[in-house]
């Protein structure tokens, strides 16, 4: 446990205190169901079907045999009691349908009914269940509240990743017709516009060109963002959020900053206008394919060299560990990069060199912590060591800012906490899911507060950006505490002015 | 859901988002503001009349930055903050405004 310096100014906070069990809190949670049209655009059937029962035993079976690891994950659980206090949404609501090993036992128990011998002959002696509309609906509830965020399966002695479950929880859902309205809507949007926002070609070109003025506004050098242009060297996929919301914008900025300095070429595409890839969350292949093949067509089309990713946590994860597979090969690239590049290796990789200065005083204002993204945290890696992901961006943090601090040991890294609205639950209708879920994160933002005069908390995922920026003010913290990380670059990044050719 | 506009029955979705931005028009705007439980003042419109005329161009929404600045443009300094934004659309001006403004939901990680 966290040891505080003075217990006598800290109020006891502890991020991991263990919730009183409320069975059914949570069992009215439920996304919006996906409407026929948005269903139909990831190429599911529009409605609940007639026979879902027999769809939906079928499409276990299936995925049993396609996905071994899902297979080895029903079957190994001995019920040890690992994981049951690790997830955020069970210390947020208390629900025990929460604790991850009850969350994969909604499946598991339809499985051993339908795929063990002991399940088919003695159902009641091994926890053997039919598929009845109440399962179904538990399903339908409890697997729109696993955020994926895989910390569960750090504590697991078997290792099984409670995120592959509600995955193909989900992806059952979708084949019997019952999907989630808001990731089936947006991947339609990203497969017929190219993002999540649905922002069209001129749309996007409109803001980029308000970037541009607003920086050279701000400091007096003509940065550019360009937008699919051909014979650039780095194509730069990020995600939508970054052209809309705030603070993503802000880490945007950031990023063309750095390019700018480091005189890079480098462009956007209107195409593949798109890093997050919630095909992953649905647990769909196919979809997961379809999105980053546009990815692979935007880099050859635009003959680039190198492929960099912008901050989004599960786009980084779907390009770090599954890019090649989905969409490769990526031969045509420059083989002397990574494929892909985060942006915060490219940007470390220049710090290194020397190549960008910064006046850390700009930051001076900010008391600053990391808040470590799931799917960067324990799906991924950045730079040639074991731990990257971790000291890659805290070591950009530390050189763009004088105070910076860690929270609890317990509560970062590979034990860190979600931030409440990943895998595909960053919607309004779960607003008291993300409320309580955000609640372990906060309570370690809180301990950090009170002891180093933390103000504000950075981030390299857009949706721990969007769901800070909604539950921090039930915090104590101003909505505009969430930073991007490329943001406090941005802040602090020392621009050569243009020579003066008069 | 829906609205009651006029003897007639304007579809929404299940947020009240109108499904048909057709027939957006200022007295549904009031009316679904109400729901909204957001008193519409000259400030408020200026606001949803930018949304739209955005829209009418782009076929979304503007990124917030886009629409202070505007603000800032049309209305000066203190009017064109997220603060102001927030101030006059307490859940959100992106999902919020547009919402009264009879515009689509901005969908993502947004």
């Amino acid at each position: 446990m966290y040891i505080k310096t003075d217990p006598s100014e800290a109020t006891q906070i502890d991020p991991l205190e263990m919730p009183a069990l409320c069975p059914g809190a949570m069992a009215a949670s439920t996304p919006w169901v996906a409407s026929p049209d948005h269903q139909t655009s990831c190429g599911f059937p529009g409605e609940l079907v007639d026979n879902w029962k027999e769809k939906a035993i079928e499409k276990m079976g299936e995925l049993l045999t396609k996905y071994r690891s899902l297979k080895v994950y029903l079957d190994s659980c001995v019920k040890c009691g690992a994981c049951t206090d690790k997830c955020h949404y069970f210390l947020g609501t208390g629900d025990p349908k929460n604790m991850p090993v009850a969350r994969q036992d909604l499946l598991r128990k339809v499985y051993r009914r339908h795929f063990t011998l002991a399940g088919k002959w003695f159902p009641s002696l091994v926890g053997a269940e039919d598929l009845t509309e109440e399962v179904l609906n538990d399903w339908y509830s409890y697997f729109h509240q696993c955020s994926q965020c895989r910390r569960c399966s750090v504590f697991c002695p078997y290792g099984i990743d409670t995120a592959e479950i509600s995955m193909a929880g989900r992806e059952i859902l979708d084949h019997i017709g019952k999907g989630q309205k808001y990731c089936n809507e947006i991947i339609g949007k990203v497969h017929t516009i190219g993002n999540n926002l649905g922002l069209r070609p001129n749309a996007l070109r409109s803001t980029l060109e308000g970037l541009e003025e607003d920086i050279e506004d701000d400091t007096g050098v003509p940065v550019k963002l360009p937008l699919d242009q051909k014979g650039a060297d780095i194509l730069l996929v990020t995600p939508s959020a970054d052209f809309f919301a705030e603070p993503h914008i802000d880490g945007l900025i950031g990023y063309a900053k750095v390019f700018h300095a480091a005189g890079a070429s480098w462009t956007i595409s209107s195409y593949a206008s798109e890093a997050a890839n919630f095909g992953m969350f649905i647990g769909s292949y196919e979809n997961m394919r379809q999105i980053s093949l546009r990815i692979r067509q935007a880099a050859l089309d635009l003959g680039v060299k190198r492929i960099i990713f912008g901050e989004c946590g599960h786009a980084w994860r779907v390009a770090y560990s599954f890019l090649n597979t989905l969409a490769g090969p990526f031969d045509f690239l420059d083989p002397r990069y990574p494929v892909p590049q985060h942006i915060c290796e490219y940007t470390w990789d220049l710090i290194e060199q020397g190549k960008l200065q910064f006046d850390k005083s700009k930051n001076d204002h900010i008391r600053l912590t990391f808040h470590d993204s799931c799917n960067v945290a324990r799906a991924t890696r950045m730079g040639d060591k074991p731990g990257g992901q971790f000291e890659i961006p805290r070591a950009i943090l530390r050189t763009v800012c004088n105070h910076y601090f860690d929270m609890p040991a317990d509560t970062i890294k590979e034990a860190t906490f979600c931030c409440g609205g990943g895998g595909g639950l960053l919607t309004d209708e779960l607003m008291d899911l993300r409320k309580k879920g955000a609640s372990p994160r906060m309570k370690a933002l809180q301990t950090v507060q009170q002891e180093h005069g933390v103000t504000h908390m950075a981030a390299i995922c857009a949706i721990c950006k969007t769901q800070f920026s909604k539950v921090m003010p039930d915090h104590g913290f101003e909505r505009d505490s969430i930073l991007s990380v490329h943001q406090l670059v941005s802040n602090a990044i020392i621009l050569e002015a243009p020579q003066d050719d008069d | 859901m829906g609205y009651q506009w006029n003897g007639q029955e304007i579809a929404a979705d299940e947020e009240g988002y109108l499904t048909d931005l057709s027939q957006w028009n200022p007295e549904l705007a009031l009316l679904i503001a109400e729901d909204e439980k957001v008193n519409m003042t000259d400030d408020h419109w200026e606001v949803v009349n930018f949304l739209r005329e955005y829209y009418d161009e782009y076929q979304i929404a503007p990124a917030i930055r886009v629409l202070t600045k505007a603000l800032k443009k049309k209305l000066g300094e203190e009017k064109s903050t997220n603060k102001y934004l927030y101030d006059l659309f307490p859940y959100g001006p992106a999902k919020q405004a547009c919402k009264i403004a009879g515009l689509p939901k901005p969908t993502g990680c947004v």
